[in-house]
């Protein structure tokens, strides 16, 4: 190998590593360049979502399966972590682990049974968990505040180091999105990655090379909880202020949106499905306004045109037709 | 190594499968032939638990099998290719072959996430292997292609890459060179009969009767979901019955 062919060599091999410490240094240095609290505030909001949107793709993209209910699952985190620092004292640092964990548990005995579904009857039964327990956040006041939603939520805070402006709340927040993105990453570049994988394309041949097809499921379905739990407690913490709106089925059906416009399976992708329907309302008004047709209209488009999303869409295509080129060439 | 017992499948009434048994001898090649729609790949289906048989008992290495879940099938050491291909064309021929190599990954979720370096080295191996596995089925300048471009015989030969990557105890293999050309049929014959040499044990439904009668050691042939003969392929050859089944349906035997 020649000397530029080894470095070309070096890059393509450590490609993951590198990407992911080029994307922490430009976020280490982001707010140095931007310190306007407002577009901080939607980067905030960004990783929030992606969080979410990571441990989603999982279960979407790579499991194969649908969950029109993680916005329940979002909800828990932030209304464990409000009721568990105001209402019982619980410190936030604990309270967002244990919260958690109830969460898993929660996500256990739900998953046990409905993954047994598939399609449409999942796609029904999450959005139906989102449902009642959308109804739970607005019936129960005594405990959530009901509609007028829960306020005076602490900022997380190390000793008297409080998370409460938006620069600090840059490097809790996105601290935590780079986090799960690398052990996203590196699951899926394992070899129960690769069962994840297999299940998405072809459940009996996944059987057939040994993947408990119903554990993994309930497996990746407990974990894309617990991501999006946490995500709630930082999003609690973020605002001191949560009401049921945040965690609805639309909040539910547009974090879906941003996994298939980031591309299902595409662990990157699920980073730009999550910015992009976050910044669109921000870059358009008529997306705010019409919200809610805009982001159905963007899901049926990409469906139809892209079946596998976006992002993952277009750089499948581009490797077949690279690879398609080459063969050409090699064939000539 | 193999035995199966009296065993049989109805689909919603009809049978597919009446009392089949024979066995398949550890280190041997056991042919599976009979014309289309004999049961061969309900068979097949049956014992890897992607069907539950309706009646009987299969034994792997005197375990009872019949009934048990596919994914505990597969980790005794049973793999298999399927007639109607099933690659995974998103994925690259390297990780198409790999997802072969998924029992021994190791299926902790949190050593997965965590990526320590003990992970790191087994993922090395695993990956070694799969190369040299490629290399055997002349793929290995394919590896980084996504596998649903690949034309069909190397689609097919992918998928033999893959059930053979973790040396089975028992091989499966449903119509192997069904729709490859002459060359293809060829290589993939050499890799069969290497397979063999090598002392592993398989059972082979297949078509192409040269190939069936040049590498197996027993045939048992099945006509209607039963089992009508059994025997070493010259036994099969002369058997009556056996001319019978094919020629009443216009098929020749070699
Ligand atoms: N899932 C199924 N449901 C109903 N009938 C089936 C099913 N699978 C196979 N059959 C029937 O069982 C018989 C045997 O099929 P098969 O095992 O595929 O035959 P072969 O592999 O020998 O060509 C055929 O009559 C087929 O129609
Ligand atoms: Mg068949």
């Amino acid at each position: 190998m020649t000397s530029k062919q080894k470095i070309f060599y070096f890059i393509y091999l450590h490609r993951t590593g590198l990407t992911v410490t080029g994307l922490s240094l430009a976020l280490l240095l982001y707010p140095v360049f931007e310190n306007n609290p407002y577009t901080l505030g939607l980067t905030n909001l960004i990783a929030i979502n992606a969080i979410v949107v990571l441990g989603l793709n999982l279960f979407i993209g790579y499991a194969g399966q649908i969950s029109l209910g993680h916005a329940a699952f979002f909800g828990l985190g932030a209304y464990g972590s409000a009721i568990a620092t105001v209402t019982f004292n619980i410190p936030a640092w604990p309270a967002m682990f244990l919260v958690a964990g109830m969460v898993a548990l929660v996500a256990l005995i739900v998953g046990i049974p409905i993954l047994r579904l598939s399609g449409h009857y999942l796609a029904m039964a999450t959005l139906g968990m989102n449902f009642v327990f959308h109804s739970i956040l607005l019936q129960w006041d005594e405990m959530t505040g009901g509609p007028s939603g829960f306020a005076g939520i602490p900022y997380l805070s190390f000793g008297s180091f409080a998370f409460d402006d938006e620069i600090r709340l840059h490097y809790l927040i996105w601290g935590f999105a780079l986090l799960a993105l690398l052990l996203c990453l590196n699951l899926v570049r394992s070899s129960v990655g690769r069962g994840l994988a297999a299940l998405a394309g072809d459940e009996v041949a996944a059987a057939a090379l040994g993947v408990d097809t119903r554990k993994t499921k309930v497996k990746i379905f407990v974990l894309s909880a617990i991501l999006a739990s946490v995500a709630g407690s930082l999003f609690a913490h973020t605002y001191s202020f949560i009401s049921p709106d945040s965690f609805d089925i639309f909040v539910a059906t547009d974090f879906v949106i941003m996994v298939v416009i980031g591309g299902m399976g595409s662990i990157w992708g699920s980073l730009f499905g999550a910015g992009l329907i976050t910044m669109l309302p921000e870059w358009m008004d008529i997306f705010e306004t019409y919200k809610d047709f805009v982001h159905g209209g963007l899901l049926v488009l990409v469906l139809l045109f892209l079946p596998q999303g976006l992002v993952s869409g277009i750089i499948d295509n581009i490797k077949i037709k690279v690879t398609l080129r080459r063969r050409k060439n090699a064939e000539t | 190594m193999l035995r199966l017992e009296q065993v049989s499948k109805n689909f919603g009434g009809l049978p597919a499968l009446s009392n089949v048994t024979f066995p398949v001898a550890q280190g041997q090649l056991t042919a599976l032939i009979g014309p289309n729609g004999a049961g061969k790949s309900t068979l097949i289906n049956c014992i890897t638990g992607v069907l539950d048989p309706s009646q009987g008992s299969i034994t792997f290495q005197n375990r009872e099998i019949a009934g048990q879940p596919t994914h505990i099938i597969s980790r005794l050491g049973i793999a298999r290719t399927f007639q109607n291909l099933k690659i995974f064309p998103r994925l690259t021929v390297l990780d198409n072959v790999l997802t072969g190599l998924t029992s021994e990954g190791g299926d902790s979720m949190l050593m997965a996430m965590l990526r320590l370096p003990a992970l790191r080295h087994r993922e090395r191996r695993l990956r070694l292997r799969a190369m040299e596995a490629l290399d055997r089925f002349q793929l290995a300048d394919k590896a980084t292609w996504p596998a649903g471009i690949l034309a069909y015989g190397d689609k097919k030969r992918v998928e033999l890459a893959r059930a053979t990557v973790g040396n089975p105890q028992l091989l499966l293999l449903d119509e192997p060179v069904a729709g490859l050309n002459a060359e293809e049929t060829a290589a993939v014959g050499e890799q069969l009969r290497r397979l063999r040499s090598s002392g592993h044990t398989m059972l082979l439904v297949e078509h192409d009767m040269d190939l069936v009668m040049e590498l197996a050691d027993r045939v048992v042939v099945l006509d209607s979901g039963k089992c009508i003969a059994l025997g070493s392929p010259d036994e099969i050859r002369r058997n009556p019955l056996v001319l019978e089944a094919y020629l009443g349906r216009t098929e020749a035997i070699a």
